[in-house]
């Protein structure tokens, strides 16, 4: 989702199209720079404090927290012209940056945009609150597949943005036929050396016991010591643990087939078409990324307003065209041309999505042991 | 009584402009902040967001188990060997630096200076575009091959060379990034030699490698000893090169570090790792420092 998306030249692709969306996510990059402001504690508050005040007594702007390239290209300034209020965003680029900035305190963000586990982790760490949803009537553009969702029940606490699956990436020259099980990439050394995984904890265990037949949640001890067995034993065939840049190890020849995101996969597609994405049969990991409001936002109501601004058909779909990654929204949805409605990619087929589900935040003890089981296995 | 105590407590507002400012510093970025982490180190997570300090060494119990001293292990021995291959890299070209024309001096420093002004990053990304299956290296390879088996030559298909995503990849890319810091304290080291004593050596009757070994190197053992400590603890910290360059095995101390920030959001254990490496730098600096002292006394 990274990686030499920034130098085009150097990964020996072509440089990227205008109006390409590459979507910096999870970059360790910048690990840094997250906790070192995140130490530092910069405010954004307190310069301009005596502005004049809006309708809803509040001053007419917004703190916007998101990932690189993941809004529309007019979707702020729309934003802008509609209300009257002046959004100004922020960048992420993991998780764990957010949960970093927000946990000594906010420093002064309306709304942010978390993925599912961290909704709930936000929620239980106190970090974010609840939504009034009589301030949010656009919450009826949203598919009900996607109104409650096992992290969020109610839409309570969060609203849908985007979502996204975890499958693999292949090169179609280079694999025989369509690889629709996690077996190639975890339990055989049929393309020994052209293998890419995932190199995060949680990823790794959870797909690794989806392929042994288990549920993402709550598995037991033994199968994750099971998982661990089978990577270390599949480790050999294996090239690289890669660092959410596999689209562009696919892509540069690396590697042929690789664990990634469907939004990826569909980028480096519309470069080089002899890629491709299947959710394996086996079933899958879903991920959400959603709207919070963070404890502690000065604007609370201009937030609300940004939300349901951003669950507008129009302004979704202007989202949906830019990112390229699947949307929750019914009414964004009928604005989008076929190739984007139609992509096998984008919106895999339900069949394959069946057995697919979110995984959750399972308290810090579980986020140590698969720590500490990825480590064991990188080191053996 | 004038003479002594004027100048003294004129020095004092000198001293303290001087010093004052580095000091806070220092003290505010620096001192503070480690010690924070150092006193996490003796804590443990009791919510989400919070850490209590309680004084419990269960994670430097937790960071010595044989999974993370391994680890540890293999990072002390990829530095170990990245020094040595700096140091040997290093050297002749520290020496060809101080025995150049005053012009040539300039334009050879200003050549070791270069790196540092292109970002780690943007060199690691280029040093993956030479290195990868499909990079410059086997690109280069491949066409000599085709061009050889063209000519006649009976080899079988071109096999790229495994050059990344191993550990060979992870030790190539952290020389790259050291070698300046080993070849400037040598060039250093050497500058300050009395070439004198060189010319007495050769006089004398020593070979060039006698008076290399037992002339030169000697007197260099300042600079060597500068330039091994400042290329092999950035070295044993790297944690950047084996992210990118390295193959699934060349996990290294501070990515698992990097971790327990991160993902596992295990403050109290990622600060004990990050000490456990800390206390390891005191002791090596400490240990210099003792024989450095021993070496003096036994000269006088």
């Amino acid at each position: 989702m990274e990686g030499a998306a920034p130098l085009p030249g150097f990964a020996g692709a072509p440089p990227a199209s205008q109006g390409e969306i590459v979507r910096m996510r999870r970059s360790r990059r910048s690990l840094l720079a997250g906790l070192g402001a995140a130490a530092v504690g910069i405010t954004l508050e307190g310069c301009g404090a005596a502005a004049r005040k809006g309708a809803n007594g509040e001053e007419p702007r917004l703190n916007l927290y998101n990932w690189d390239n993941y809004i529309g290209d007019t979707t702020l300034a729309d934003f802008g012209q509609a209300t009257g209020v002046k959004a100004k965003m922020s960048l992420f680029s993991t998780n764990d940056e957010l949960f970093a900035k927000l946990r000594p305190g906010n420093p002064g963000f309306d709304v942010i945009v978390p993925s599912n586990e961290y909704v709930t982790r936000l929620r239980i760490a106190g970090l974010i609150q609840q939504l009034d949803h009589s301030k949010l009537p656009n919450l009826k553009n949203i598919l009900p597949a996607f109104l409650n969702p096992p992290f969020d029940p109610g839409r309570r606490w969060s609203a849908p943005y985007t979502w996204l699956v975890q499958g693999l990436g292949y090169r179609k020259s280079k694999i025989d036929g369509v690889p629709d099980s996690w077996k190639w990439v975890m339990d055989s050394d049929r393309y020994k050396g052209r293998i890419g995984l995932f190199s995060e904890a949680d990823d790794l265990i959870e797909l690794g016991a989806k392929y042994l037949g288990y549920s993402v949640r709550n598995i037991p001890r033994p199968v994750i010591d099971r998982v661990a067995e089978m990577y270390i034993r599949q480790k050999p065939n294996v090239t690289v643990f890669h660092h959410d840049d596999g689209q562009d190890l696919l892509m540069a020849g690396d590697i042929d087939i690789v664990m990634d995101y469907n939004g990826d996969i569909a980028r480096v597609m519309q470069e080089d078409p002899d890629l491709a994405f299947v959710v394996p049969r086996e079933g899958s990991v879903l991920n959400a990324d959603c709207l919070c409001i963070p404890a502690g936002a000065p604007r609370p109501d201009n937030a609300h307003k940004f939300i349901n601004f951003i669950l507008d058909g129009k302004a979704g779909a202007g989202i949906a065209e830019a990112t390229r990654y699947p949307t929750p929204n019914a009414a964004a949805l009928a604005l989008m041309p076929a190739d984007y409605r139609d992509s096998p990619t984008i919106f895999p087929p339900a069949a394959a999505l069946a057995n697919c589900e979110y995984a959750d935040f399972e308290g810090l003890d579980r986020a140590h042991l698969y720590d500490e089981t990825v480590t064991r296995i990188f080191a053996a | 009584m004038s003479l002594h105590e004027e100048p003294w407590s004129r020095a004092k507002g000198v001293f303290a402009v001087a010093f004052g400012p580095p000091t806070v510093w220092l003290t505010v970025f620096f001192l503070a902040p480690l010690a924070i982490i150092w006193a996490y180190s003796f804590g443990q997570n009791t919510s989400l967001t919070h850490i209590g300090v309680t004084g419990t060494f269960a994670n430097y119990a937790h960071a010595v188990r044989p999974l993370y001293l391994g680890i540890l292990w293999k990072s002390l021995w990829i530095a170990g060997l990245t020094t040595v291959l700096c140091l040997i890299g290093g050297f002749p070209v520290a020496v060809a630096i101080t025995f150049a024309s005053d012009k040539m001096r300039t334009w050879l420093l200003l050549l070791i200076m270069l790196p540092f002004w292109t970002n780690l990053l943007i060199r690691t990304y280029a040093l993956m575009a030479v290195l990868r299956d499909e990079g410059y290296v086997n690109s280069a390879l491949g066409g000599a091959w085709g061009l050889a088996v063209k000519l006649g030559a009976p080899l079988g298909a071109f096999h790229p060379l495994p050059l990344l995503h191993n550990d060979f990849a992870v030790v190539l890319g952290l020389v790259e990034v050291q070698l300046p810091f080993m070849v400037l304290p040598l060039y250093a080291a050497l500058d300050r030699l009395d070439r004198s004593l060189l010319e007495a050596s050769l006089d004398l009757g020593a070979g060039h490698l006698t008076t290399f070994a037992r002339v030169v190197v000697p007197l260099a053992m300042p600079g060597i000893v500068s330039g091994v400590l400042v290329t092999f603890i950035p070295s044993v910290g790297a944690y950047l090169t084996p992210d990118l360059l390295g193959g699934p095995s060349s996990q290294m101390i501070a990515n698992v570090i990097e971790n327990q920030f991160k993902n596992a959001d295990d403050w109290p254990f990622g600060a004990a790792l990050s000490f456990l490496l800390m206390y390891m730098t005191f002791v090596a600096i400490a240990v210099q420092a003792m024989v450095e002292r021993a070496r003096r006394e036994k000269r006088s």
